[in-house]
């Protein structure tokens, strides 16, 4: 990637509240992003009561609650490895960071299980068992593929940052006293948490 | 950066290229005008490439029955014409071509906050039109379902839907990112003594569109993503066969592509907004409405998506709903509208080419937004729905407004980025030409459509020859003007008469600085001590 001239640079130190506004204003889009799949189901589920119902208890609430411990525990050791920046303690806060890139794989692996029990017993979209169901079960299980889906790449995307940002702080780039890099990678995480946490009532426990 | 130079020399940024070459200095810069000028020209060529589609279809509409293209062909070429027109010419347009090229200097920021996203945002909107362009010659070939990629039909043709849709995700994405750096930038960059009352209003026009862009094009992201997987893994969301409504497509589509049009219009009205009072050489009439007309325009013209749908088979209450609500985007429309006039009025009115546009963009965009309440209103839209009138109306807001508008802009700031003039008789000439090409060709549409004459299709009944034969040799006129106009441009920009610092006596901040701006905008941080309009206490 380019810079701008040097000497710009070192003028103008960074705009931290700037920084932080336009993360915001970007975690605000894959709320809308989302929000498009949240629409779906609220009008689906309307439509097809019963067959959520069916579609939801085939859902392995140990699978999904798995999931959610680790993405909260992942959200937890994030924050904490932002306080222990601010208090200069790079070792801890690289160990945290691990922790969370570990947490975030650990995800990755209890959805794989999930998606392959699922596609094993014929679940999955256009395959010939789903066309058997009853429309509303289609529906169900479509939304839920998509959802969970582009939750994981999410996942995946959150992880390859957190990775990165670990780069950073091994080479000393975000630091004690530049850390907004480490803030927003923290933030957009926390929005991947957030938003499983209203898929998994959604789709594993109110059905 | 080098004062010096800037100081002495002429040439300004375009002199300073962050020790690259050659081309480099152009696509890797992360300077707004320079990002600013790639957007132009990218926004440009697409623009010609779709006047030459548009062309191919009004020529096959010349005489009834099959002349130059097959039926395929055509559907093929319309889809073009409209992927093209809207997603690489009249949403990033404006906002992204002159809005990088002059917004930073207007408020006194040497550059946007976050320079080398905007560099990511070109490039994102560069694969993505190349990606456009691939799938028209690969796989099915070109895409033939309308740019609205209405379901069923865009899950079931067999042309390359699926790669077009991936590009217009990317292309969102490249547009959620200019809307969010001009956001930040516009809160965090502005000089001292910028308050939000002495923002000129191109910013804030722009200001309004950015907060549309970052909260409507996620919906449009997912909507073609949901294409996509219907297309390559069948997930049948939209497919009633299992379980799926075709009519949530539409409503998804809608959420964003209505807001989109004030995307496209909102940052038009804002050129037309700051060219006005400088030619009229009076302040701005009615500042404060016309700031926050913008924003409710964007506000109001968020939640009246389903009037598009008012004969797809909503329930009546819906209709009614959104009838209602669309005609109350009229209201911060016309308070413009009267704003400009009354600016005008008692004016001290120079006819220079910016204004001739600005005026052409007046009259044509309010027969284009009065043509907007025949369709908003339910009654009428059912006999006008999806006729050569919807066609009429569409291109009389989006050409006669943002079309207008863009050209506006380019003979009011390129000047300032060049810091040549071009002629001013060939732009008259131009302008004369294109507007009258353009009320012939348009108005010729509006008036078939009324008399029944349905849209997108191949083929009419004879008794439509004469309007269409019309309407075919308006774009004639049109592209000649067109012709004049650009010739004229790039001939002034290379070799005009040297333009002097504020050629159009304005008193916004772009004119104080010299043309073209140094590579950070300002030989020294500007301060802010009057408003944009104010030119008596500018001195002027």
């Amino acid at each position: 990637m380019s810079e701008s001239s040097p000497a710009t640079q070192a003028a103008h130190p960074k705009d931290y509240t700037g920084a932080k506004l336009g993360m915001w204003l970007f975690l605000f889009t894959e709320v809308l992003l989302f929000g498009g799949l949240f629409i779906l189901y609220a009008v689906y589920l309307q439509r097809y009561p019963e067959g959520f119902r069916l579609g939801g208890e085939q859902l392995n609430v140990w699978f999904g609650g798995g999931n959610t411990l680790v993405l909260l525990t992942s959200s937890l050791s994030v924050a904490m490895a932002i306080t222990a920046l601010q208090r200069g303690r790079v070792r801890q806060t690289m160990g945290l960071v691990g922790v969370t890139v570990a947490m975030a794989f650990c995800f990755l692996v209890n959805k794989y299980f999930e998606w392959s029990a699922k596609i094993h017993h014929g679940i999955y979209p256009s395959s010939p068992q789903l066309k058997e169901l009853p429309a509303g079960e289609q529906v169900f299980f479509s939304i839920y593929y998509l959802t969970t889906g582009l939750h994981g790449i999410h996942v995946l995307v959150g992880m390859v940052m957190m990775g990165w940002v670990l780069l950073l702080i091994r080479r000393g780039k975000v630091n004690p006293e530049d850390y907004v890099t480490l803030e927003n990678a923290g933030l957009y995480w926390h929005l991947v948490d957030l938003i499983w946490i209203f898929i998994f009532p959604l789709y594993y426990l109110i059905l | 950066m080098n004062q010096a130079a800037s100081v002495s020399g002429q040439r300004g940024f375009w002199d300073a290229s962050g020790g690259r070459r050659g081309i480099g200095t152009w696509v890797f810069s992360t300077d707004h005008k320079r990002i600013g000028l790639l957007y132009f020209y990218s926004t440009l060529a697409f623009f010609c490439v779709g006047v030459l589609l548009g062309l191919a279809l009004r020529l096959e509409l010349f005489a009834p029955g099959a002349d130059l293209f097959t039926p395929q062909q055509y559907n093929a070429l319309f889809t073009l014409h409209g992927v093209v027109m809207i997603f690489l010419f009249i949403i990033p347009g404006i906002p992204a071509a002159f809005g990088n090229l002059v917004m930073p200097i207007q408020i006194g920021a040497e550059d946007v906050a976050f320079p080398r996203l905007n560099l990511l945002s070109w490039w994102l909107y560069a694969i993505g039109a190349i990606m456009a362009l691939t799938s028209l010659f690969t796989a099915g070939g070109a895409p033939d379902t309308g740019w609205t990629f209405y379901v069923p039909f865009s899950v079931r043709t067999t042309t390359n839907v699926s790669l077009a849709t991936l590009a217009v995700f990317i292309i969102g994405f490249s547009g959620i990112l200019t809307g969010l750096n001009f956001l930040v930038t516009i809160h965090r960059l502005r000089a001292p003594g910028m308050t939000w009352m002495r923002i000129p209003l191109f910013t804030w026009a722009l200001y309004a569109t950015a907060w549309v862009q970052v909260l409507a094009t996620p919906v449009l992201g997912i909507t073609v993503l949901l294409i996509f997987a219907e297309r390559v893994i069948g997930t049948g969301l939209f497919d009633p066969t299992r379980g799926g409504d075709p009519i949530m497509y539409q409503h998804l589509f809608w959420i964003y592509s209505h807001p989109a049009v004030y995307i496209m219009i909102l940052p038009a009205m804002g050129v037309v907004t700051d060219i006005i009072p400088v030619f009229a050489r009076k302040p701005v009439f009615g500042y404060k409405a016309i700031a926050i007309s913008s924003l409710a325009i964007a506000g109001a013209g968020s939640v009246v998506w389903a009037h598009h749908m008012v004969t797809s088979g909503m329930s009546d209450t819906a209709v009614m709903v959104f009838s209602l609500l669309t005609f109350l985007v009229a209201i911060p429309s016309a308070i413009k509208v009267f704003n400009w006039v009354a600016t005008l009025y008692k004016g001290s009115i120079a006819l220079d080419p910016p204004l001739l546009f600005a005026l052409s963009f007046i009259f044509l965009f309010s027969i284009g937004g009065l043509t907007g309440l025949v369709l908003g209103a339910a009654a009428t839209d059912v006999h006008v729905h999806d006729t050569y009138f919807v066609v009429g109306h569409f291109h009389f807001v989006m050409f006669g407004g943002t079309g207008f508008a863009y050209f506006a802009a380019m003979h009011y700031w390129l000047p300032k980025i060049y810091g040549r003039m071009y002629s001013r008789k060939a732009a008259v000439w131009g302008w004369a030409l294109l507007t009258f090409g353009f009320i012939v060709l348009y108005m010729s549409m509006m008036i078939v459509g009324v008399e029944g004459m349905p849209r997108r299709y191949y083929d009419y009944l004879p008794k439509f020859t004469f309007w269409n034969q019309l309407s075919t040799i308006g774009s004639w006129i049109l592209v000649l003007g067109l012709v004049i106009m650009f010739v004229n441009i790039f001939r002034g920009l290379l070799r005009g008469e040297p333009a002097g610092a504020n050629p159009w006596g304005g008193a916004s901040l772009e004119w104080q600085t010299s043309s073209p701006p140094p590579l950070e905008n300002f030989d020294h941080e500007p301060e802010v001590t009057h408003g944009p309009y104010d030119f008596r206490k500018a001195g002027l």
